[in-house]
């Protein structure tokens, strides 16, 4: 592999000593990190642990109050993105800059642009560029395609050719993997090994165990702003880099036990429902789900899961089909209907849909029930009933805050997300939605909310998980139902699933593999 | 005290400014003008004289609380409009059709006795106001057509209606120029001093019911969950698009309200100048008050203060009333430019910013609503 | 095919129609240059807001921005033609104090839309609260400064006059009266159409182009590669500020040679309505503001020169104010037909902050 190359040489990329203070907090405590040239690098650590900080600086979005950044062995200070992109430090974000309205040439030359002359771009330059840059690292991309109409690997791929057009040497990567099915992560891990070989070096952010043990050259564990250990691949195991993250001893899955499935709560029959532009978003969709399971919804993102959610919780007008709650037949029915009939709906965006955030704490407890009693009687609210409701869901689920009459802007993410499931999970329930509940919390977090989710599991509520961390999926679910360009094209069980059998119908829903042109592959 | 200082303190502060700012445009305007004496005082004799024309005298008090009627009613629309996430530029043209709603009613009604007359004349002035907020309403509501723009229309398209009216339909027969009848007995009653008309116990009445509205009732929170967030208000089960037509229609009744408060309390006619500035002061009063209903009794009482005694001010001082308009919006500047003011000024402790308008611009130009 | 028409003549709403389509080719040759002309302020002001918003600035403020440089242009023209007293010149009719005044004109909109700029990018105050902000301030200062300067009638600097073009350019086939309209214009008027054409080239074949879209839509982004975003929105609306202010220039230096108060009657929410029908692109955008300032033109030609027949009556009973409404009433309608379909710039109206800046 690579390690033979870079035996004397000093490191392409070393951060010495970095720290970074910031109110309240230090984000960076006197980190040391280095990266070989021809290096795949990984750096661990859990959401909040600092990786964000500790790559701001190195991209120039922020200055560190101690320590130096060295390049090739010469101490740097880099001043901005536009500087570090000069110096060959590029960044592949977490969150993709790609403006989804231009294509995949316009993107790519954002910045760096290809001149025919000083005042207009030399597009035919451009393709000509991007198509050979692809070819070298082996897929075949065209440049006039819509970014907004690519699936998320192949925008991923868009963003990797931005760095490498830019004769990227240092590659940052933050978490690429993060909406990436089992076979795109692999695609992608071939590129970024054969990018190793041609010398360049590469950072790779992640919290995912088994992935960074299977493409680092070295691993670097941070933990609250400091590194708490380095270690190689070969010399460790998930449940050593767990620990190591955590800091504690960390039970990798929580045990869910039997299910004991009773009748069935949700059924969904031939479902149409359409999207924001009028296209069909769910083809005929067939699910059911019964009291005392988990139906776990895997799919990528982009695959009818949001329309299929809104339509059930009724946010979105169905096209024809019906949805039956035990038995009786909810499709015309709204919201409101909907959670008076025992739905509750935790929802991805919880900003959007979930929470008023500059309204306190005890207005959006009572956000689903604030006009019915004991809330209101008629028009009027009663503000003594809320006040003992709120005090009551504070307490009971853990919401950090000094007050109920706090707005809720002032929670951090995770207290955000339990005061969600303090509104919906405190009542009987008969079916509960769970869209992508755990995205950017810590372990601890995490490990609450599954936690919640299987109790309620166990006292006969039947629940519909929807997540794109596949792994959250077959760490819950009773039974998993895969979702693909609107379909659901499986149903396996939840214990005998094969993770890459399942990766697999995600990507390409049991059709055979063909090399997909990203210009046709829209949705 | 302090409470008073963190709700209040940079409203204060940005009146203060604009009076300064005030003082220097009269200074300035003086080598404007061709042959006048440069004096360094002119501007305290405008101020003096402004101060005297609004509280000097109990007459000056009873102008000031007249001016200030219409000046909360309008406030109180575009208020609440904020607090539902839109933005009512439109009170100009619901305050114009509000006025001639309440002439044409009490044209007719006229010489019926005033516990018939009254309610009528104002009940068509609330209507023919309501009309013109729904009109934006509906048309945002189903297409996503922003309400700046249509509103601004509106208001054009009521300077017409109201031209054509007054020369044509409710012309007095035989006058020389543009003017309505009178309303007779369809006039308010005066409660105080010599001009001091039950208006004035009308708009107090609305302040009271609107922070009613908005704080004590479900749809009050309503209201101000699709200002805040109208997604979230989906999920609570809300209508955002009923919610937005029925704010917008009652905008408009509150500041139909207010034309018909001039028309049925002051002027009992109307002409084709019959256009004020009520509809943009109104803007100033409710974000002066941060769009809180009983803040409005203030900064209305301020702009209504100044626009009575503006008139003494021109006689005494030779100022335009157009100054009062440089002075409201210097203190909106200020407003607006709050957490610069606060740095500059090193101001502690006061909650800065406009409150419930920072969301406004968000539906600009895309479906508000799905 | 005669019998057809005739036959269709006899039902009253479609021999109407007839008789108004024939109405409208018979106005067309004299009102078109009419049209190109009121057409101008609609466009720059239009364009303005193309500037801004496709960089993610809303500029709701365009009324006011033209109303400052219609009155600096006018006030200019007063305090200094007296001054430099010179022959109007035989191009547009241009004199020392006219360019004077029109250089401090735009200056002064492009002030105006530095305050907008910081109001909107540096202090991230609400961008529509902002506008109106502007709009009222300069309602109130010019309102206030003219009657203060107007009492005793001063004489102004005159106005730019229109271009003559020769006589043989009228006379030519088909393309004749077309050019006739366009050359025969003043010299802004004419300028528009360069602008628009340059403009919509600028936008989407240019580096500066492609990274101001990217700012519109996905500052991040455009940070990420290194774009300054804030400088970038800073330079675009000072640039709208000129196209504010050249449309102001013309209310009070071409069209006419005065002021009066409410000089811009609406045209700056109107030349946004044309933005938001024109899909935010410069092309777009004149070609609403031609179809809303045809309005407006149509509104006036039918109350001088009315048509006559079955169509003149229905018309004469319509009241005259019904048709100086016409330009509001159709902006309307049209916003309300078209908004629903027209997507604005991503990132539009939201402020932006830079990514953990130190």
């Amino acid at each position: 592999m690579t390690s033979e190359i870079e035996a004397v040489q000093a490191p392409a990329l070393e951060m010495r000593g970095i720290t970074k203070r910031y109110p309240g907090v230090v984000a960076n405590d006197g980190i040391d990190l280095d990266v070989r040239p021809g290096e795949i690098h990984a750096l661990l650590g859990e959401n909040g642990a600092g990786k964000t900080t500790l790559m701001n600086i190195l991209y120039g979005l922020a200055t560190p109050d101690e320590g130096e950044i060295l390049l090739d062995g010469q101490p740097v200070r880099i001043s901005g993105p536009s500087d570090a992109i000069s110096r060959g430090i590029n960044m592949v974000h977490q969150h993709f800059m790609l403006v989804p309205v231009f294509t995949v040439a316009e993107n790519i030359l954002l910045g760096e642009e290809t001149m025919a002359n000083p005042v207009f771009l030399d597009r035919r330059e451009a393709s000509r560029r991007i198509r050979e840059l692809g070819a070298r690292f082996g897929f075949d991309i065209d440049p006039d395609a819509k970014v907004g109409s690519l699936s998320v690997g192949w925008q991923q791929r868009v963003e990797i050719l931005k760095a490498l057009y830019r004769d990227a040497r240092i590659l940052v990567l933050d978490e690429p993997t993060a909406v990436l099915t089992p076979q795109e992560t692999e695609e992608i891990f071939e590129v970024l090994r054969r990018l190793a070989q041609q010398g360049h070096s590469i950072l790779f952010i992640s919290h995912k165990l088994y992935e960074v043990l299977e493409i680092a050259d070295r691993i670097t564990v941070i933990r609250r702003g400091r590194v708490v250990g380095e270690r190689i691949p070969s010399e460790t195991n998930e449940a050593d880099l767990a620990e190591l993250m955590v800091g504690r001893a960390v039970e990798l899955t929580v045990d869910r036990g039997e299910s004991h499935p009773a009748q069935t709560v949700l059924r969904v029959s031939d479902l149409q429902v359409a999207d924001d532009r009028g296209n069909p978003a769910v083809r005929s969709v067939e699910l059911e789900v019964r009291a005392g399971e988990i139906l776990g919804i895997a799919g990528v993102a982009g695959n009818g899961q949001d329309e299929l959610v809104e339509a059930i919780i009724g946010l979105r007008k169905v096209t024809s089909g019906t949805i039956a709650l035990s038995g009786e037949n909810v499709t015309a029915h709204g919201p409101r209907a909907m959670n008076e009939a025992g739905v509750a709906y935790v929802p991805a965006d919880r900003h959007r849909f979930g929470l008023v955030l500059p309204f306190s704490i005890a207005d959006n407890i009572v956000l689903t029930s604030y006009y019915r009693a004991p809330f209101a009687r008629g028009f009027l609210r009663d503000f003594g009933a809320i006040e003992t409701a709120a005090a009551a869901g504070v307490a009971k689920y853990d919401v950090r805050t000094p007050s109920a009459d706090a707005p809720a802007n002032t929670l951090s993410g995770g207290n955000q997300q339990k005061l969600v499931v303090a509104r919906e999970f405190d009542r009987p329930l008969t079916l509960l939605i769970l869209d992508q509940p755990t995205r950017g919390l810590d372990v601890g977090s995490i490990e609450f909310i599954h936690r919640q989710a299987i109790r309620m599991r166990d006292e006969g509520t039947a629940i519909l998980l929807v997540s794109a961390e596949l792994d959250e999926i077959l760490e819950l679910s009773d039974r998993i139902a895969v979702m693909y360009r609107g379909r659901v094209v499986a149903t396996v069980d939840g214990r005998s699933a094969d993770k890459n059998h399942v990766g697999l119908l995600m990507a390409t829903g049991g059709e055979s593999r063909e090399a997909v042109d990203p210009a046709v592959a829209s949705r | 005290m302090r409470r008073l200082w963190t709700v209040a303190g940079l409203p204060i502060v940005s009146i203060l400014l604009g009076l300064v700012v005030g003082a220097f445009v009269i200074l300035g305007s003086e080598l404007l003008l061709p042959d006048h004496e440069f004096s360094w005082t002119l501007p305290i004799t405008a101020y003096a004289a402004l101060i005297e024309g609004s509280i000097g005298s109990f007459g000056a008090i009873v102008n000031t609380l007249v001016a200030t009627v219409p000046l909360v009613l309008a406030g109180l629309s575009v208020a609440l409009g904020f607090k539902a996430g839109l933005f009512n530029i439109g009170a100009q043209g619901q305050f114009l059709m509000g006025a001639l709603g309440a002439v044409a009613a009490g044209v007719i009604v006229a010489d019926q006795p005033p516990i018939v007359a009254i309610p009528v004349a104002m009940a068509a002035g609330m209507l023919a106001g309501a009309a013109w907020g729904f009109i934006p309403g509906i048309l945002k509501a189903v297409s996503g057509a922003h309400e700046v723009v249509t509103t601004i229309m509106l208001n054009y398209i009521a300077i017409s209606i109201l031209a054509w009216a007054v020369s044509g339909p409710l012309k007095v027969p035989g006058s020389p120029s543009p003017i309505t009848n009178d309303v007779g007995n369809a006039a308010f009653p005066i409660v105080i001093g010599d001009n001091g008309h039950m208006g004035i116990l009308i708009a107090l009445g609305m302040v009271v019911i609107v922070s009613w509205l908005l704080n004590r009732t479900t749809l009050g929170f309503e209201i101000r969950t699709v200002g805040a967030n109208p997604d979230a208000a989906r999920y609570a089960g809300m209508r955002p698009r009923t919610l937005i037509v029925l704010t917008m229609s009652m905008c408009g009744l509150l500041a139909g309200l207010a034309g018909t408060s001039i028309v049925l309390g002051v002027t009992h006619s109307m002409t084709s100048s019959f256009g004020t500035t009520v509809g943009f002061d109104a803007i100033a009063v409710a974000l002066l008050a941060r769009s809180n209903p009983y803040g409005i009794i203030f900064s209305g009482l301020l702009f209504g203060a100044m626009r009575a005694g503006a008139t003494l001010m021109q006689i005494e001082a030779g100022i335009a009333p157009e100054l009062i308009d440089v002075i409201q919006a210097t203190i909106l500047l200020f407003l607006v430019a709050a957490p610069v003011l606060q740095r500059v000024l090193r101001l502690r402790g006061v909650s800065g910013g406009l409150g419930a308008t920072e969301t406004i611009t968000r539906s600009y130009g895309r479906e508000a609503v799905s | 095919m005669d019998p057809l028409i005739s036959a269709l003549y006899g039902i009253p709403i479609v021999g109407l129609l007839f008789q108004f389509g024939g109405y409208l080719i018979a106005i067309l040759p004299p009102v078109a240059p009419i049209l190109l002309q009121s057409a101008t302020p609609l466009v720059l002001a239009a364009l303005c807001g193309v500037m801004c918003e496709r960089s993610g600035v809303v500029n709701i403020g365009i009324e006011g921005m033209m109303l400052t440089a219609a009155f600096v242009g006018w006030l200019v023209g007063v305090i200094v033609a007296p001054m430099i007293p010179a022959d109007a010149s035989p191009i547009f009719g241009a004199t020392p104090a006219l360019l004077i005044a029109l250089v401090l004109a735009v200056g002064a909109a492009v002030g105006v839309s530095l305050l907008h700029a910081w109001l909107c990018i540096s202090v991230r105050a609400d961008q529509i609260i902002s506008g109106t902000i502007i709009n009222i301030a300069a309602a109130g200062l010019t309102a206030y400064l003219y009657t203060i300067v107007s009492a005793n009638s001063p004489e102004g600097a005159g106005n730019f006059i229109a271009f003559k073009p020769p006589p043989a350019v009228a006379e030519l086939p088909v393309v004749g009266w077309l050019l006739q309209m366009f050359l025969n214009q003043g010299p802004i008027a004419m300028s528009v159409l360069f602008i628009v054409v340059g403009f919509q080239i600028w936008l989407f074949r240019s580096r500066w182009g492609l990274r101001t879209r990217a700012v519109g839509e996905h500052p991040r982004a455009a940070e990420t590669v290194g774009i300054d975003v804030i400088k970038l929105r800073y330079r675009n609306v000072l640039y709208g500020g000129i196209l504010a202010g050249l449309a102001g220039a013309y209310l009070s230096m071409e069209a006419t040679n005065s002021f009066q108060a409410d000089m811009t009657g609406g045209r700056g929410f109107i030349g946004l309505a044309a933005m938001i029908v024109g899909r935010w692109t410069p092309l777009g955008a004149f070609g609403a503001a031609l179809l809303f300032s045809s309005s407006q033109a149509l509104g006036q030609v039918i109350k001088f020169a009315p048509p006559s027949g079955d169509l003149g009556s229905v018309v004469g009973s319509i009241p005259g104010q019904f048709y100086d409404a016409l330009p509001y009433i159709v902006t309307i309608i049209v916003l309300a037909g078209f908004v629903g379909r027209s997507i604005p710039p991503a990132a539009d109206g939201q402020p932006y902050e830079r990514e953990a800046a130190t």
